[in-house]
């Protein structure tokens, strides 16, 4: 079998896995719980690898980012793109039971462990969020006490993803911070924030620089370029700006 | 019978030209943006392109850089998250331009990036009219998100390899893993052999 990752010396190739689970998060997105025999375990941030085969041998390949926190089965979150060739299937076709190949975990840089520190802080556009809960679920997990503040910006309330574990994990006095902004439209009586991240929306919910934040940063690619610039300017070293980006992929 | 995903048919690549495709990538029409942090954005007035472990560093101001001679090619890009795009037409100037003013007996270079990003390549895939320091896309100045003011362009290898906002090179006798080839990627990331990740 051609190819392998490595994590801490372990390395696997292509392996089948089967759907455990299929949890619908929005309308548009769902979680895939995998169980993977020969999963090595992974890091929160990491991604893995798709590939789909069909009956004739055609196949494609996606990456997509691991929402289950380390430790935990291999789960990943998935948007369905509308003219996507393989998004629209994990999220409308595949069920429990039915089989796909995977192979990672793959990245070591987009990746966040208690020790590093903090006070952590995530920014997630849209479906960005997933790789992000990865590191919320661990910080929970490992009852780690870094400070960690999650600003998450969806289109509505519908939109949001993991809504409901979000508000148990902002639970207690060493909860995660959430603060959400809905871009699109809001529910009656929503007193949040209601417009796209801008500097001055950042400059209330980003750690101050002088903390020494870690910051993560994930969405699509105008979303990140504008956040991590935004950091930038309110005076974050470059290099503790991590960020990830979706382009146009299906 | 060998392993299928119940219910999966695909697209079919109707749209690739045959033998275009490397093996896992599909096409977009779009230039997707992939990077590990904030871009950075430096005056052309500060900016410099340095090739050093030479005999002599030698260093070219962005007026020097811009007065060598320029090429355009139109070659297709390969990025390691699998999309592929086609005809894609730059102008840089080449390595072989480059290297030629610089005397030394390398076998591998580490290209080096304003935000700290490098990237570590074998001498003889950068040279010969294989690879480029670009600073013009599809006619316009190259965008800083696109590693503007200029990049790195090495289109037979997958695409973090051509890597944005370069500054300069350091000519190596021994490879040297550079930022993704240090977090899993593979050492050389050639598209047509799939070599993606550690051990491919």
């Amino acid at each position: 079998m051609a190819g392998a990752a490595v994590l801490g010396g372990l390395t696997t190739g292509w392996q089948v896995a089967e759907v455990v689970d299929a949890v619908d998060e929005t309308p548009r997105v769902r979680t895939l719980v995998l169980s993977a025999p020969d999963w090595p375990g992974h890091r929160a941030g990491q991604h893995l690898d798709v590939r789909l085969t069909a009956p004739d041998g055609y196949q494609a390949q996606r990456s997509y980012s691991l929402s289950s926190a380390p430790g935990e089965p291999p789960a990943i979150t998935v948007e369905r793109l509308e003219d996507g060739e393989v998004s629209p299937f994990l999220v409308g076709e595949l069920r429990p039971g039915d089989r796909l190949e995977v192979r990672g975990p793959i990245g070591g840089w987009f990746v966040w462990e208690p020790a590093l520190g903090g006070p952590l802080l995530l920014v997630g556009g849209g479906s960005g969020i997933v790789p992000l809960m990865a590191m919320a679920r661990l910080r929970a997990a490992a009852g780690s006490e870094v400070p960690a503040r999650l600003l998450l910006s969806s289109r509505s309330w519908e939109d949001v993803i993991y809504r409901d574990e979000l508000a148990a994990l902002a639970d207690g006095p060493r909860g995660l911070e959430v603060v959400h902004t809905l871009t699109r439209s809001q529910p009656a009586g929503w007193s949040g924030y209601a417009r796209r991240v801008d500097e001055e929306l950042l400059r209330e919910v980003a750690w101050p620089a002088e903390a020494n934040p870690q910051a993560f940063v994930c969405g699509p690619t105008a979303f990140v370029e504008s956040i991590a610039s935004g950091l930038v300017a309110l005076g974050y070293p470059p290099e503790r700006v991590k960020t990830e980006r979706f382009g146009a992929t299906g | 019978m060998s392993f299928f995903t119940r219910g999966f048919e695909g697209r079919r690549r109707d749209d690739a030209p045959e033998g275009r495709l490397p093996p896992g990538q599909y096409l977009t029409g779009g230039f997707p943006v992939l990077s590990a942090g904030p871009t950075p954005h430096t005056r052309l007035e500060e900016w410099t392109f340095a090739v050093e472990g030479g005999a002599e560093p030698v260093r070219w101001s962005w007026n020097e850089f811009r007065a060598l001679p320029s090429e355009t090619v139109t070659v297709d890009i390969h990025c390691v998250t699998r999309w592929s795009k086609l005809d894609t037409t730059w102008e840089g100037v080449s390595m072989d331009t480059l290297l030629a003013e610089v005397d030394h007996d390398a076998s591998y270079v580490l290209a080096f990036c304003d935000g700290g990003y490098t990237t570590n390549l074998p001498l003889e895939d950068v040279t010969d009219a294989k690879a480029w320091i670009a600073h013009t896309y599809d006619g316009e100045p190259l965008d800083p998100e696109h590693g503007g003011p200029a990049r790195l362009l090495v289109p037979h290898l997958y695409f973090w390899k051509s890597a944005k906002w370069v500054r300069g090179l350091r000519l190596l006798d021994d490879d040297e893993p550079g930022f993704w080839e240090s977090n899993g990627y593979h050492l050389r990331g050639d598209p047509w052999r799939e070599q993606r990740y550690w051990g491919d």
